[in-house]
């Protein structure tokens, strides 16, 4: 066995500049508005949700710059110690010295004119309220210290690491979602659960230590038990398996049943219109997670759907008013839908990546320009669009409201996670896969391509058209402006963040990304700003998504491993000299 | 074993294939008889590979015919081909690098329905590569060359084809591995696949094979038994390695 070389040490220039980019972070926080706007928030006593954006950035550059290098073959394993402490509180005081100066510069120079968010009431918050030289001061110490602190964060042990993260999210979870679990707790009858949780606003001091001790120390001893317990259950025996397995998707069932009666109106509202974006987000995933198909005009399909059933049912529909129910209009949407996927499958079978990209995306810009043409007005409304179209009906009983429409829309989601689960395992499934990783050689194994895009392109096209015959009859109207790319774009966000090719990550990441910003509303004005920095970091740092599907992790940390096995060979030859 | 009796499994009829203007292949005859190997000799850019490519249909010949058991399969889709007993081991290997190696060698099979039978195929391999069989739920990118060219051929061995086309087996592996790796061509062949292998290394190829051809820009222009190839001088010169 060869000597291993010293372990490689944290560098401390590096950390500077991670400090600094935190400080420009932050700076770039507080001039777009958004520190002003959170400071309305609550989360306990005096600290606002703008300081806990602050308290994160800081904390989280010094987390960072103090991260010890990643471990290459032929290396001792890094130790973390006082170095990569010293590093957190470089990176903390680096970017705290630049916010002071934002501060001291803010404060006295007007720049109202060309930043209409660097306000005096700005300063205010960021220099603690008080006098500009003291508050800039206590601005740069306390970011030094959070650095600090995000330094140290890294000498503790993996478990506790988790347990302290997690407390910290949780916490500012609650104080946030309050508007949330007030609705619950009244459907439920335990009023005094968020009496005793929260004071008039934020977080009451018994709520912090609740919510500190439950969610710290489930962190700290379920930690490992739930993967042992996924482990328990795969080594049961198949009949024993399906059984527990049953067992688990009644309850979830009878669970998501209930949630429209215990929540409210308002938050049905809120998961309906997520719904519907996870029905559609499931749908994208089969066509850009399991076949590799990257679609950027997805769109226009949610557009077919809701077109096609606003036509067949709306009483006024300009052209021809079969006015269908819903149930008889759906086989027509379907088929609509498919004809779509085919039309826009067939001219890009030979187009791959970026190509492919490009061309998707003038398809779904195409698409809303005719439904919004003069040409199509007969027929569509052009820019009037279709009006009243009729509630989802089932015999006698009508669908109105969101209560109603909760359970409409959480019979086509799960519907689509079905037929998602199932077509993965199937053998077109397979060849998705094989195509997604080699096509000519898939090809040459006997996959036939042109089917198996031109599948991956109708199934999408089918799901998200259910999407849009949903969206139809839930607002009652359609109108061209809302298939804009920008919502091909949300919905790639939602499957990128929730992880490429696992459905459950697709699920989290459309209830994350879509209902939160409804639920926040000082979240709504930065949305895309949240989702382009999410997609960034997520690209950078966790490409496989929250809830990887294994897979697509083997996949994307493949090259790591490549990478690994390439410097193996340098540091030998570093060791030889 | 070559018996010029039998009628050809595969043959190439006066193939001429075009990239849009450029013309790759010439008036190409080639034959593949029942368990024979066949080698098809060439340099770079002689065309060997676009004759693989235009046995499998990934591009039409504009004039010729290309048969398979004596029925023209001009026309017909890839996957179609393969599932009338076409398969092949590509340059470089190329195996699905992110997939398993069983998930490799069910793709082989992808076509196939035959459940008991793609089982006891499976079982064929493991006994022809004991190693494969090791290696099952490895990732097929993390195996070592050798290793990958064992699930290569596995993989093609899956769809049970009549005729097994090769491109450049010998391609990135050390001189060990090229030899075991003809002996394992040898092997197949021996248990009733007909061979088709494409190569630079000429030496190596007309080592095993029954027949060879030589393909020079685009035209066939030596076409003899392995035997009369090796002793031919002309083909000494040019392709032999010897001066």
């Amino acid at each position: 066995m060869t000597e291993l070389l010293a372990a490689r040490q944290v560098k401390l220039g590096d950390a500077i500049k991670t400090g600094l980019v935190a400080g420009i972070v932050a700076i770039f926080v507080s001039a777009i508005g958004m520190v002003q706007r959170f400071d309305s928030r609550i989360i306990f006593s005096s600290v606002t949700f703008s300081y806990v954006l602050l308290i994160g950035i800081f904390a989280g550059s010094g987390y960072q710059a103090a991260r010890p290098p990643l471990r290459l073959e032929g290396y001792e394993a890094p130790k973390a110690g006082v170095r990569n402490v010293l590093a957190g509180l470089l990176a903390g005081t680096a970017g705290g010295i630049l916010l002071a100066l934002f501060i001291l510069v803010a404060g006295t120079a007007n720049l109202r004119p060309i930043f209409p968010n660097i306000s005096p009431e700005l300063v205010e918050i960021l220099a603690f309220g008080r006098e500009l030289g003291l508050g800039a001061t206590l601005a740069a110490l306390a970011a030094a210290v959070l650095g600090l602190l995000g330094g140290a964060l890294q000498l503790v042990p993996q478990r506790l690491k988790k347990a302290i993260g997690g407390t910290f999210l949780w916490i500012v979870l609650f104080a946030l979602l309050r508007g949330v679990l007030a609705p619950v707790t009244r459907g439920l009858g335990i009023t005094s659960l968020t009496d005793l949780l929260y004071e008039r606003q934020g977080l009451s001091i018994a709520g912090l230590v609740a919510v500190a001790v439950v969610v710290f120390s489930s962190y700290f001893f379920l930690a490992g038990r739930v993967r042992a317990a996924r482990g328990g259950l795969e080594r049961l025996p198949e009949n024993r398996r399906r059984i527990v397995v049953l067992a688990g998707l009644a309850v979830v069932t009878l669970f998501l049943g209930a949630i429209p009666q215990v929540v409210g109106v308002f938050l049905s509202e809120v998961l309906s219109a997520a719904g519907i974006f996870l029905l559609m987000a499931l749908g994208l995933n089969i066509v850009v997670g399991f076949a590799g198909l990257l679609d950027l005009g997805y769109v226009a399909f949610f557009a077919v759907g809701a077109y096609t059933t606003a036509v067949l049912t709306s009483p006024i529909s300009p052209r021809f008013t079969p006015e269908l129910t819903f149930w008889a209009a759906l086989p027509f949407v379907i088929l609509t839908a498919a004809i779509a996927g085919i039309m826009v499958g067939t001219p890009v079978l030979r187009m791959r990546g970026d190509y492919l990209a490009i061309v998707t995306l003038g398809f779904g810009e195409i698409a809303r320009l005719l439904f919004l043409s003069d040409w199509l007005e007969p027929t569509f409304g052009a820019a009037r669009g279709i009006r009243r179209v009729p509630d989802i009906a089932l015999g006698p009983i009508v669908m109105k409201g969101p209560q109603d429409y909760y359970y409409a829309i959480l019979l086509f989601v799960l519907l689509a996670a079905y037929v998602s689960w199932a077509l993965q395992e199937s053998r077109i499934g397979r060849a998705w896969m094989a195509m997604r990783e080699d096509e000519s050689v898939a090809e040459a194994m006997g996959v036939n391509i042109v089917a198996a895009k031109l599948w991956a392109f109708v199934i999408g096209a089918i799901i998200a058209s259910f999407g849009g015959a949903l969206f139809a009859t839930r607002i009652g109207s359609v109108f061209p402006q809302t298939f804009s790319v920008v919502v091909s774009v949300t919905i790639l966000v939602l499957v990128i963040v929730g992880g490429l090719a696992s459905i459950p990550g697709v699920m989290l990441g459309a209830l994350a990304l879509v209902a939160l910003p409804e639920l926040l509303r000082e979240f709504e004005q930065f949305r895309f700003l949240i989702y382009g920095a999410l997609l960034i970091f997520m690209m950078l740092k966790r490409p496989e998504g929250l809830i990887p599907s294994r897979r697509r992790t083997r996949e994307l940390h493949e090259e790591e491993v490549e990478q690994d096995a390439w410097l193996k060979a340098e540091a030998a030859k570093q060791e030889a000299n | 074993m070559s018996s010029s009796e039998t009628s050809p499994i595969l043959e190439l009829r006066e193939v001429t294939t075009h990239y849009g203007p450029i013309q790759v292949l010439k008036e190409v005859n080639v034959e593949i008889r029942a368990g024979e190997i066949v080698c098809l000799l060439g340099g770079n850019a002689s065309g060997k590979t676009t004759t693989l490519k235009t046995i499998l249909g990934y591009v039409e010949p504009t004039e010729g015919q290309v048969l398979l058991d004596g029925e023209a399969i001009n026309g017909i889709a890839t996957d179609d081909r393969v599932n009338k007993g076409i398969s092949m081991v590509p340059e470089n290997r190329r195996l699905f690098k992110r997939m398993t190696v069983m998930e490799n060698l069910q793709l082989g099979a992808y076509l196939r329905r035959d459940k008991d039978e793609i089982g006891q195929d499976m079982e064929r391999v493991f006994d022809l590569f004991p190693r494969v069989k090791e290696r099952l739920s490895q990732r097929a990118g993390t195996l070592s060359g050798g290793e990958q060219q064992m699930v290569a051929v596995g993989r093609a061995l899956m769809a049970r084809p009549k005729v097994l086309l090769m491109d450049e087996p010998s391609m990135g592996l050390a001189p060990v591995l090229v030899a075991q790796n003809f002996e394992i061509i040898e092997q197949i062949n021996e248990q009733g696949t007909a061979v088709f292998v494409v190569e630079q290394n000429a030496n190596m190829a007309l080592s095993i094979a029954d027949r060879g051809y030589v393909l020079q820009t685009g035209r066939i222009v030596l076409a003899d038994t392995a035997q009369g190839l090796l002793n031919n001088p002309q083909m000494r010169q040019a392709y032999l390695g010897e001066i």
